[in-house]
């Protein structure tokens, strides 16, 4: 089971709710998936259209925890005011932080999340805050009161996967007790086991899934890559080698000697 | 009063802001409010008072990444 603050869960692969071609699909997607945890957001409400409450109660249906962001904030008080707002509407202290610093890559602005971090914490929140593999923007965060960072695997919706191997990596052997979380980038299963081969404790799928040709397959081949990027990191990998050695015994091996 | 809601411009006759929120169709409503800028708990909604072109957030649970 993985720790995340208080809780524990047993599904290393969370998913997003955006951009999924029906709420139906969403639904299924997350039943497929195994997800315990998925994110949500906050948008304007019109009086007339009421989309928000028909979404909440699908989501409310699904019996998950929701992981609320503050996606599109692009400074430290509009993050923080959106925060106060998700823990009221979805009745949780859990908040994904994002504080955006660039619009081409959605990176993130390392320092207003660090900041915002701290405000939050202090406030009791327990703060899920998407940064980059940076090793000092890490500590900082933990100094702040995180207990868990959900670094990037590449650009939002971008599906290259793991775009700094050996960063990540780094940062996976610098803090090997903090649970660490593959936000953003990835676009295959396959990009979702090698994050849990290299340690990493869970995954975060939005576009990936939403976006697929079949999205409720999608998220089953996710769920399956993950059990096995988990199974195989706690099988005990071997290490790459540059030259061969025979997976045949050689002992007793006919017209030698 | 004109406000600004969620950034279109609206007419109230009510002064607090949980009243208004009512007129204005949000009644029953899951949603959060702010008022320029800064949060408004539910709890707090009857006692503040709005001034002409405050500009009100109301904002509503929505999918995410």
């Amino acid at each position: 089971m993985l720790q995340l603050y208080q809780m524990k869960v047993g599904s290393r692969l969370m998913l997003g709710t955006a951009r999924y071609p029906s709420p139906a699909v969403l639904a299924d997607a997350v039943r497929a998936a195994r997800a315990e945890v998925v994110t949500v957001s906050l948008r304007r409400e019109s009086a007339g259209e009421r989309a928000g409450q028909a979404f909440w109660s699908l989501v409310r249906e699904l019996g998950v925890r929701v992981l609320p962001n503050t996606a599109g904030c692009h400074a430290v008080k509009e993050a923080v005011t959106t925060a106060h707002m998700a823990r009221e509407v979805f009745g949780t202290t859990w908040i994904k932080l994002e504080v955006i610093g660039e619009e081409d890559t959605l990176q993130p602005d390392v320092f207003g999340l660090v900041d915002a971090a701290r405000i939050l914490c202090a406030e009791g929140f327990e703060v899920f805050p998407y940064t980059t593999e940076d090793l000092v923007v890490a500590e900082r965060l933990l100094a702040a009161g995180c207990k868990v960072l959900m670094p990037w695997g590449a650009p939002i919706g971008s599906g290259r996967g793991l775009n700094n191997l050996f960063g990540l990596t780094a940062l996976r052997a610098h803090f090997p007790d903090v649970p660490l979380i593959i936000d953003a980038g990835l676009g295959v299963p396959s990009h979702a086991a090698r994050a849990l081969e290299l340690g990493f404790d869970a995954v975060l799928i939005n576009t990936a899934v939403a976006q697929a040709r079949d999205p409720v397959k999608m998220a089953a081949a996710f769920a399956l890559a993950v059990e096995a990027g988990l199974g195989a990191r706690q099988a005990g990998p071997i290490e790459p080698r540059d030259l061969a050695t025979p997976s045949t015994p050689l002992i007793g091996t006919a017209f030698r000697g | 009063m004109k406000i600004l809601v969620n950034g279109a411009w609206r007419e109230t006759q009510r002064e607090e802001l949980a009243g208004a929120l009512e007129e204005l169709g949000y009644g029953g409503s899951v949603v959060s409010t702010a008022v320029n800028g800064e949060f408004i708990a539910a709890a707090l909604r009857a006692r503040t008072v709005l001034a002409e072109g405050d500009r009100v957030e109301v904002l509503a649970p929505m999918q995410g990444g």
